[in-house]
C-alpha cells in the first residue's frame, strides 16, 4: 500500500504543485490520478519513487517512509513507465527490458530469459528482442516500456500517461492489455492520466485532482459517475456521464425473450413487428419484419452477464428493431432483449 | 609526376633521421601525443560539465578562445619561451588547440541527450555514474568522436606547421624543400601529409563504425 500523508510539494519558484494530499493506493489495485493539465499528477507520482522529494508530509510504502530509502534502491523496486517510453536507444530490446535485473545483479542468462518471457507477456513477437528501439512503432515501444518496468517483478508500478502519445486504436489495445496483465499480476499500480475515460476504464479507484494539487474526490469509478463530489468533478466528468455510468450496470438481470427467433426462409405469419432470423447453427442473420417482407436488417449483439448495459444499449441502437441480440461465448443466439426489457433495466439503474 | 618519382624513388629519402619513415614517425608521435593528452583532459571535463550542468561557462570560453588565438602565434611564443631542446614547446600549443573541439562536442553531446531518456534512466534506479557511463556516453558517442576527429584533423595539420620551429615531422619536407628550392621534396611532402590526413580520417570512421551502437547510428543491416 502507498500512503500519502498530507503531502505538499512547493517548487523552488514558489509553485505549489501538490497541496496537503492525503490518500491511499491499496495493494493490488489500480489507483488513477486524473485531472486537468498542471494539476500536479506527475509531481504526485514522482514523489513516490523520489524522482521528486516532497516538501512537507510523508509518503509511505507499506508503512515505511520513502524518505528513508536510498533513491536508486527504492526505484529498483518500483516499476516506472513514462509517456515516451524512454527506451535506451543504444540497447537492443531484450537488454532494455533486462535493465533492472542487470542492476540487481541477476546473471545474464536469467535476465535474458526473463526479458524474453516478458516480451511475449506484453504481446510482442520474441524476435523483436534483437531489434533496437528506433525499429519499433510508438505502440510497440510503449509495450516494451511496460515490460521493462515489470522485469524485476516489482510489487509497485508507476505509470505517467503511458498511453497518451499513441493513436486511439493502439491506446485501446494497450489499455486492454494492461487490464489483462493486472488480472494476472495484481500489482499495486498508480496510473496518471488527463483522460477521464481512461481513468474510469482502468481505475479501481480514481483520485480527481484540481489545479493547485488538491484532491477533489477519491472514489471508485461507479461512485464517481453517480455521485460527483462537486461542480468541478461534475464538469470534469463531462456531459455523457449518465451513459458512461451504464458501463458499470450489469446485464445479468436483463430479461431475455427466446420466442422472437425464426429460421432462415421465414415468409411471414407472426404478429410481432420484428423477428430475428437465425441460421441453422444458431447464429444471428438479421432482423426481418413480422410479415416476412424485406431483407434481413442489421443487428447488434452483447453477452449477457459479461458486457455492460452500455454495450447492450449500443447493440439495441444498431438495429431498426430497437432490440439487442444476446449471444453466448460461441456467438450463438441466447435470446433477445427488447425495448421493454432494456427500459426496465435502465429504470432500475437510474434508481440505484 | 617526375617530382613525385624523384622524391619517392630516391633511396636516400627512405632512411636516416631525415628519411620518410623517421619523419612520419615523428609526425605520428607529435600528433598522437597531443591528441591523447587533449583527450585525457577534455573528455572527462566535457562529460562532467555536461552531466552536472556546472561549469558550462568554461566550455563557452574555451570555444571562443580557440577561435581567437592564432595557433602559429602560440607555437612561436612557446618555442621562444621554452627553446627547442624538448618537444613540449610544440606539444603544449597543439594540446591547447585540440582541447576545445573535444570539450565542446563532448559537452554538447551529453547535454543534448533527450531529458526523457535521462529521466527514465534515473527512474529505473541507475545511479549518477551509471547514468553517465551506461546511457549518456553511449548515446553521445557520435558527437564525442566528432570532436576527437575535428581535433585530430587540426592537430595533424598544425603539426606540419610545427616544422617551422625546427622540430621534425612531415612538414620538414615542405619547409626545407622551399628553403632549398627542392620542389620534389615540397610536392612529395605535401602528398605524404595529405595521405596521412586521409588515413587518420579513415581510422576515425572505422572507430565510429565499431564503437557506436547501431541503435544510435540507426545503421542496421536489413533482414
Ligand atoms: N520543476 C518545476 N519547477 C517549477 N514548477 C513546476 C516544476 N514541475 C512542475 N511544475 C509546476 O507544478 C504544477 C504541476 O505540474 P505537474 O505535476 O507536471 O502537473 P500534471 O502532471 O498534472 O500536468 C504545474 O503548475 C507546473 O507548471
Ligand atoms: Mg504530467
Amino acid at each position: 500500500m502507498i500512503t500519502f500523508d498530507s503531502v505538499t510539494k512547493r517548487y523552488p519558484d514558489g509553485t505549489v504543485a501538490v497541496d496537503h494530499l492525503s490518500l491511499e493506493a491499496p495493494t493490488g489495485e489500480v489507483t488513477v490520478f486524473v485531472g486537468p493539465s498542471g494539476c500536479g499528477k506527475t509531481t504526485s507520482l514522482r514523489m513516490i519513487n523520489r524522482m521528486i522529494d516532497a516538501t512537507e508530509g510523508e509518503i509511505l510504502l507499506d508503512g515505511r517512509p520513502v524518505r528513508e530509502i536510498d533513491p536508486p534502491t527504492l526505484r529498483r523496486g518500483i516499476g516506472y513507465v513514462i509517456q515516451q517510453a524512454g527506451l535506451f536507444p543504444h540497447k537492443k530490446i531484450v537488454d532494455n527490458i533486462a535493465t533492472v535485473p542487470h542492476l540487481l545483479g541477476w546473471d545474464r542468462g536469467k535476465a535474458r530469459a526473463r526479458a524474453m518471457e516478458l516480451l511475449e507477456r506484453v504481446g510482442l513477437d520474441p524476435a523483436m528482442g534483437e531489434r533496437y528501439p528506433f525499429q519499433l512503432s510508438g505502440g510497440q515501444q510503449q509495450r516494451v516500456g511496460v515490460a521493462r518496468a515489470l522485469a524485476a517483478d516489482p510489487p509497485v508500478l508507476l505509470m505517467d500517461e503511458p498511453f497518451s502519445a499513441v493513436d486511439p486504436i493502439v491506446r485501446t489495445s494497450l489499455q486492454d492489455e494492461l487490464l489483462r496483465l493486472q488480472a494476472e499480476l495484481n500489482k499495486t499500480i498508480v496510473f496518471v492520466t488527463h483522460d477521464i475515460d481512461e481513468a474510469i476504464k482502468l481505475g479501481d479507484r480514481v483520485a480527481v485532482l484540481r489545479v493547485g494539487g488538491r484532491l477533489a474526490q477519491l472514489a471508485d469509478p461507479k461512485t464517481l459517475l453517480s455521485e460527483p463530489a462537486d461542480d468541478f468533478v461534475r464538469e470534469f466528468l463531462g456531459r455523457d456521464r449518465g451513459i458512461r455510468r451504464l458501463q458499470f450496470v450489469s446485464t445479468e438481470g436483463l430479461r431475455l425473450r427466446t420466442d422472437l427467433t425464426v429460421p432462415e426462409g421465414y415468409e411471414g405469419g407472426r404478429s410481432e413487428p420484428w423477428l430475428l432470423v437465425v441460421t441453422k447453427d444458431g447464429r444471428p442473420l438479421g432482423w426481418i419484419a413480422g410479415d416476412g417482407r424485406g431483407g434481413p436488417e442489421p443487428y447488434g449483439t452483447f453477452r449477457p452477464g459479461q458486457d455492460s448495459m452500455r454495450a447492450a444499449l449500443d447493440a439495441a441502437l444498431l438495429s431498426p428493431s430497437g432490440c439487442a441480440v444476446a449471444v453466448d461465448e460461441e456467438g450463438k443466439v441466447a435470446g433477445v432483449a427488447t425495448r421493454e426489457a432494456l427500459d426496465a433495466a435502465l429504470a432500475e439503474a437510474a434508481d440505484a | 609526376m617526375n617530382w613525385l618519382t624523384g622524391f619517392f624513388g630516391d633511396p636516400a629519402n627512405w632512411s636516416g633521421p631525415g628519411g620518410i619513415p623517421a619523419r612520419l614517425l615523428e609526425h605520428v608521435e607529435f600528433s598522437a601525443l597531443a591528441l591523447v593528452l587533449a583527450m585525457l583532459l577534455a573528455v572527462p571535463l566535457g562529460l562532467l560539465i555536461g552531466h552536472t550542468g556546472r561549469g558550462a561557462l568554461l566550455v563557452v570560453v574555451s570555444a571562443n578562445l580557440s577561435r581567437a588565438l592564432p595557433t602559429l602565434g602560440l607555437l612561436v611564443m612557446f618555442v621562444l619561451l621554452l627553446g627547442t631542446a624538448s618537444i613540449w614547446p610544440v606539444i603544449i600549443p597543439l594540446v591547447l588547440l585540440a582541447v576545445p573541439p573535444i570539450l565542446v562536442n563532448t559537452y554538447e553531446g551529453v547535454r543534448g541527450v533527450d531529458p526523457e531518456l535521462r529521466d527514465a534512466a534515473y527512474g529505473m534506479g541507475l545511479r549518477g555514474g551509471q547514468v553517465l557511463g551506461r546511457v549518456l556516453v553511449p548515446v553521445a558517442l557520435p558527437l564525442i568522436l566528432l570532436g576527437l576527429r575535428l581535433s585530430a584533423i587540426q592537430v595533424v595539420a598544425t603539426t606540419t606547421v610545427a616544422a617551422y620551429t625546427g622540430l621534425g615531422g612531415l612538414g620538414r619536407f615542405v619547409i626545407d624543400g622551399f628553403a632549398t628550392k627542392d620542389y620534389a621534396s615540397v610536392v612529395g611532402g605535401s602528398v605524404l601529409i595529405v595521405l596521412f590526413a586521409l588515413v587518420v580520417q579513415i581510422g576515425f570512421t572505422l572507430v565510429q563504425r565499431t564503437t557506436v551502437s547501431p541503435g544510435v547510428s540507426q545503421r542496421v543491416r536489413s533482414r
